[in-house]
Parts: C-alpha cells; sequence; structure tokens
C-alpha cells in the first residue's frame, strides 16, 4: 500500500564467493512478485554495490553470501551506507548462514536474514516487508 | 486383483521419464544384453571398466579438506589419514582460486577461509609435510590457474624425491563450467582453453599417472541440471577440451584418458546408478565412432561421484548423514572409480573434523561392512534398471544432439543458454520444495518446529590473515628476488608467444613468485574476463 512504483532491488554477490545460483533463484522470484531486480555480477566489493545502489537508487540491497564471509561484510556494508547517507536503504542477506549468527547480524544492522533452504515466499515477503518500512 | 492408487502423485524423473509401478521381462525386449549391456570390462563398458571392478581396484574416497594454513590442513589430513583416508582433496580458499595473495585488499575476510591458502610452494610444502606424494593420489580444486597450483604439487612431489611418472595428481582444470556455475573464472573463456589444454599437454608428456583434467559437471547437476543434462553437458564440455587438443595436433588416445568426470548425485540411487551405466556406454560409442580412439583406456569413462550440498538440510543435520550414504550408494551400485562425499554440517559452513569422520566412515561401512562392492555391477539385468539407463542414454544423446545442432558448447556457454537452462532449473527444484511437491523430511514435511539440535560447527580462525602475510613476506625476503623476476618475464613470454605454459610456470613456482605475482603476468597478456549480463 501507498506506493505506485515496483519495489528495485540490487541482488548483490559480495566477495570472492562464484555460487550464483541462490542469486539467481531468488531474482527470479522477486521479479515474478513484480519487483525489478538489478544483478551485481560476480566478485564485487562492497564499494562496488555500494555504489550501485547509490546509481541505481534501490529500495532494497539483497546480498547473497554462501563463503562464510557474512559476518565481516555485514559490518562493511552497513557502515559503507552509512557514510554515504544511505542507511535508510535496508539489507537483506541470504546464502549459507549458521542460525546462531542470525541475531548478531540484526545487531550490525542487517534487516533481514534468509538463510538456506528459506521458501521464497518468505524471501518475497521479507523484501517486501522491508521496503515498506522504508516507506 | 484391482488395487487403487492411494493419490494423484505423478512418479518419474525431472529429465522426462515416467516411471512405471512394476518393470517386467517386457520391459527388456528392445534392449540387446549382448551389444548394450555386455559384461563389466567389456564395451562399450556398461556394466563397469573392469571385469572384477572393486575386487581388483578399490574405488577411492575423496575427503574435501583444506582451511586456513597449509600447517592447519596437514594436521588435518593426518587425522584423515590415521583412520583410513587413502586419498587426499584439497580445498582452496577464494583467494587462491582466483590468484590473489593473502595481503591483497580483496583477500581481506576470505583468507584460509573455505579452503587452505595458498600464496607459494611454501605452502603447500607445508601441506603436505610428512605425506608421500609418491604414494597417495591427490586431487585439487582449482580451475582457472591449474598450471600453477599443478606446478606446486609437481615441485614438492620433486623436492621430495619422488618421480615424475609416480606422481598421481587430479587438477580439476574444467573452465567452461566456471563460466556456467561456480564462477571462479578469471581470463576469457578462449586464453582459458588454450591454458587448459596446456596443462594436458604437459601431463601427457610429463605425468602419466595425472588426471589433468575433471570435468565437474556436478557442479551443473547441484546448480539446477536434470540428471540427463548433467551428462550431456559435461561431455560436451570435455569434447571441447578433447577438440581443443586434437586441434593442437595431439592423437586422441594420448589425450582421452587423461580426462575423468566428476558427477553429484541426489538421493534415488536407482536413477544415479543408471547414470552411470548410461554415461559409460555414451562415452565409449562416442569415443570410439565420432573420435576414432582405439586404445581402450579412451573408451572407459573414468567417473568419480559425490554429493552436493543442496539436498543437505540446516534443519536436523544429523539426517544428512542417511543422504549422503544414499549418495554414496548410487556411486558404488553404479560403478565409479571413486566417491566423495558432503558432510553432514555443510548447510552451514565448512566441516568439522568429526564431521568428516562420519563421511570417512560412511564410505568405509558400505565398502567393508556391508560389502556393497563386493559384485560388479549388482544392478545390471534388473528390468527397471536396464530400462532407467537406456532411456537416460537417449535423453542425454538427445540434449547432445540439440547443443551440437546450436554451434557447440562453447557458443552456448558464451551466449548465455546454458545458465539460462540451469537457472530455470534450479528456480524450478526450488518452487517444488516450497510447494512440498519435493520433500525434504525435517525441512519441509514433518517439520518439528522450534525445536533446534545443537551441533558443533567449525569456526574461522580471523588471525589467519595476519599470520600468512607475515609467512608471506618471510618468503619474499628470503627468495632470489631477481631470480623470481627473472622467472616472471619469462613466464610472460611463454605466455605471449603461445608456448605451453607449464616449464615456465614450474620454474617460477620453484623460485618462489607467488600465485598473485603469476597471476598478474597472466592477467596483462591474456586479459580478464567481463561477465555478461546472465539474467
Amino acid at each position: 500500500m501507498g506506493r505506485n512504483n515496483p519495489i528495485r532491488v540490487l541482488m548483490g554477490k559480495p566477495g570472492l564467493d562464484g555460487h550464483d545460483v541462490g542469486a539467481k533463484v531468488v531474482s527470479m522470484a522477486l521479479r515474478d512478485a513484480g519487483m525489478e531486480v538489478i544483478y551485481s555480477g560476480l566478485h564485487s566489493t562492497v564499494d562496488e554495490i555500494v555504489q550501485m545502489a547509490v546509481q541505481e537508487g534501490v529500495d532494497v540491497i539483497g546480498l547473497s553470501i554462501l563463503s562464510n564471509a557474512h559476518l565481516p561484510i555485514a559490518k562493511k556494508i552497513i557502515s559503507k551506507l552509512k557514510e554515504k547517507g544511505l542507511s535508510d536503504v535496508p539489507v537483506v542477506m541470504g546464502g549459507v548462514i549458521p542460525k546462531g549468527d542470525i541475531s548478531l547480524l540484526k545487531e550490525y544492522g542487517i534487516a533481514e536474514v534468509c538463510p538456506f533452504s528459506t521458501p521464497l515466499n518468505k524471501v518475497v515477503e521479507a523484501v517486501s516487508k522491508v521496503a515498506q518500512s522504508k516507506g | 486383483m484391482s488395487e487403487q492408487k492411494k493419490n494423484s502423485k505423478q512418479y518419474g524423473f525431472d529429465w522426462g521419464m515416467q516411471v512405471k509401478p512394476v518393470y517386467t521381462p517386457d520391459d527388456l525386449k528392445e534392449i540387446s544384453l549382448e551389444k548394450d549391456v555386455g559384461n563389466p570390462g567389456d564395451y562399450p563398458f556398461t556394466r563397469g571398466n573392469f571385469p572384477l571392478m572393486y575386487r581388483s581396484r578399490a574405488p577411492l574416497n575423496r575427503v574435501y579438506s583444506g582451511f586456513l594454513s597449509g600447517e592447519d590442513t596437514n594436521a588435518r589430513l593426518r587425522y584423515l589419514f590415521d583412520r583410513g583416508m587413502k586419498t587426499m582433496s584439497i580445498a582452496l580458499d577464494l583467494p587462491t582460486q582466483l590468484g590473489l595473495d593473502s595481503d591483497d585488499p580483496r583477500a581481506e575476510d576470505e583468507v584460509g577461509r573455505i579452503g587452505v591458502a595458498i600464496d607459494t610452494l611454501q605452502d603447500m610444502e607445508d601441506a603436505f609435510k610428512g605425506i608421500d606424494l609418491g604414494k597417495v593420489s591427490t586431487n585439487i580444486t582449482i580451475n582457472a590457474l591449474a598450471p600453477i597450483l599443478l606446478s606446486m604439487y609437481v615441485a614438492t612431489a620433486e623436492k621430495q624425491g619422488v618421480a615424475r611418472d609416480q606422481i598421481a595428481i587430479v587438477t580439476q582444470n574444467d573452465i567452461l563450467k566456471e563460466f556456467v556455475v561456480r564462477g571462479a573464472w578469471i581470463f576469457p573463456p578462449r586464453p582459458s582453453l588454450r591454458y587448459t589444454v596446456d596443462v594436458i599437454e604437459y601431463c601427457a608428456r610429463e605425468i602419466p599417472k595425472a588426471s589433468p583434467v575433471s570435468v565437474a559437471t556436478g557442479h551443473l547437476r547441484s546448480s539446477g541440471a536434470n540428471a540427463a543434462q548433467e551428462i550431456a553437458w559435461g561431455f560436451e564440455i570435455a569434447f571441447a577440451y578433447l577438440q581443443a587438443a586434437l586441434d593442437r595436433g595431439m592423437d586422441v588416445d594420448q589425450v582421452a584418458s587423461f580426462i575423468t568426470f566428476t558427477f553429484h548425485n541426489k538421493l534415488n540411487f536407482f536413477e544415479e546408478a543408471a547414470k552411470y551405466r548410461a554415461a559409460r556406454k555414451i562415452w565409449a560409442r562416442i569415443l570410439k565412432e565420432r573420435f576414432g580412439a582405439k586404445d581402450p583406456r579412451s573408451l572407459m569413462l573414468k567417473s568419480f561421484g559425490g554429493g552436493g550440498m543442496e539436498e543437505l538440510t540446516m534443519q536436523e543435520p544429523l539426517n544428512n548423514i542417511i543422504r549422503e550414504t544414499l549418495v554414496a550408494l548410487g556411486a558404488i551400485l553404479g560403478g565409479v572409480q571413486g566417491v566423495g562425499l558432503c558432510c553432514y554440517d555443510e548447510a552451514y559452513t565448512i566441516p568439522t573434523p568429526e564431521a568428516q569422520l562420519i563421511s570417512l566412515r560412511t564410505f568405509q561401512i558400505l565398502m567393508e561392512e556391508a560389502g556393497m562392492g563386493d559384485v560388479a555391477d549388482p544392478l545390471g539385468g534388473s528390468y527397471y534398471i536396464e530400462q532407467l539407463t537406456v532411456e537416460l542414454e537417449k535423453a542425454a544423446l538427445k540434449l547432445m544432439d540439440e547443443i551440437e545442432k546450436a554451434g557447440g558448447i562453447v557458443k552456448a556457454i558464451e551466449e548465455g543458454a546454458i545458465q539460462r537452462l540451469q537457472a530455470r532449473g534450479a528456480y524450478e527444484r526450488q518452487k517444488q520444495i516450497d510447494s512440498v511437491e519435493k520433500i525434504w523430511v525435517g525441512a519441509n514435511k514433518y517439520v518439528s518446529e522450534g525445536e533446534e539440535w545443537d551441533v558443533k560447527l567449525h569456526e574461522y580462525d580471523p588471525t589467519i590473515q595476519v599470520r600468512k602475510v607475515e609467512k608471506l613476506n618471510k618468503v619474499k625476503k628470503e627468495r632470489d628476488n631477481a631470480k623470481v623476476e627473472k622467472c616472471l618475464n619469462d613466464l610472460k613470454q611463454a605466455a605471449e608467444s603461445g608456448v605451453n605454459i607449464m616449464p615456465s610456470t614450474l620454474e617460477a613456482v620453484k623460485a618462489y613468485a607467488t600465485i598473485g605475482e603469476m597471476t598478474k603476468i597472466l592477467k596483462s597478456v591474456f586479459g580478464e574476463f567481463k561477465q555478461p549480463a546472465v539474467f
């Protein structure tokens, strides 16, 4: 409610990990749910992803991480967004993420976490919810 | 007697075969037991490569290992050797796979995280200290930089006094699939292909026990391909490597037996066993009829079978031990040369020693307690298995024909056609999981809400980067830097002139040039791959 334009999502693959099936599958699901999805491509740095988010004026950043580096990457992207004055752009994270790390990621400022095996409708719901909260 | 079907469930496989409630002698009518099935050890090898199968050649069990430094990895390898491991399978960290030294800013947070960090020969020497490289065979999952890692392995073995003809090394060296899935590419496809063939050519000349290419078509399966696509795409990729070697003037019988395969299984071991049977038959026939191979070793498909983590669940992770047992059964009953199982905790992170031990034990129990490998092709002659084998063969051949008619696999990958099919397959699978059409016990059916199973997980040591950089600096200080400079120049000239890259790579490696230094040189000649928009 309240928005006429489709939600714009930047799907990012930060770091050196090249396993991008999850990013592709989630992107397809978000598109089928009516969102616009832009893909960062592989081997992107956090700086490059934030720069793309600025250029593309996205509502949500999604990060797919299977390299186990989710904690340091989360810290970096939140501080980079702050630095660029984009703290209102919510970040949703997915991938191979142990349950025990989810509360820590949220403490760092990640809006939602959808670990491996989260149903697609729950991912779509999570992205919609955080986009709405952005307003 | 009339029986009612209990529900509307469809029985069959995602590559198109519907499965009947029962198979009978009628299903064998169209199949020639002599020509299509034959005996183990006889062309077309449907029933296996060797007459006595595992009684004469025990299958190998790869336990994928590697983390933090060479020393840390060495300790883990010894732990596994002490418990009966017979072969090594080395996991490299991402910076190593992509040619970045541990002090590269882009390597931050990733050093030693999902595999062992290798900067120079010194790290490989540390990883294999006290392990006789003349006695074990080793698989290294390296693609874009196979010549460098192969050189490090050869140099380490030589320092141990191992003769080149005793070095048994498998380098994955399957760069084409990296452009489809997994994404550990550096150079563009065409120079990458040349680089691949350099390794084949060098091994054919120098290291007869090597497998310089292991087409990891299982990565395609794990990322959305069905069993027919796994065979078809993997074979088309292998033929691209083979053809590139033939174009260089090599003979098919010099090349074919150097190409091996790594497949991934799902849990239905009937389907998977039939997959290996069908694949062997297709490979033998095409190598003989199309490529004119004469050496029986060229006609034998050498396959490893394993699991991809996509079948594992985070929920109730110990159930994954049962899943991997089924994966192993499909491979052993299918007559593979080796097995590589996932560990139960790999839906979370890289495995603990205990989880690796269970994976090793699973294989040992199946082979040595249960006797699953005692008889060659024990499923052969089953109405169902023979029918399944023939149907899968037909489905794979049809896909191969389509790819060849459309201009070949390299073109299909360059244009993103394979990537789209694979992503679509993965999307459909996920939708089936979400709708519980595909069942994941404990994850999407019979879920125990709110109950968490506490399992001990591997923990990363973030001090590794500092330790690793200190070591790198020490090596750089102690090596002969003028010699390194000269070796890097020679490497550049070899890359530019088009001669085989291996000899100059080996010299640079022996001079303790770093992976980052060598990769930088190669990038300056080969260029870097720019990923096209894939979806």
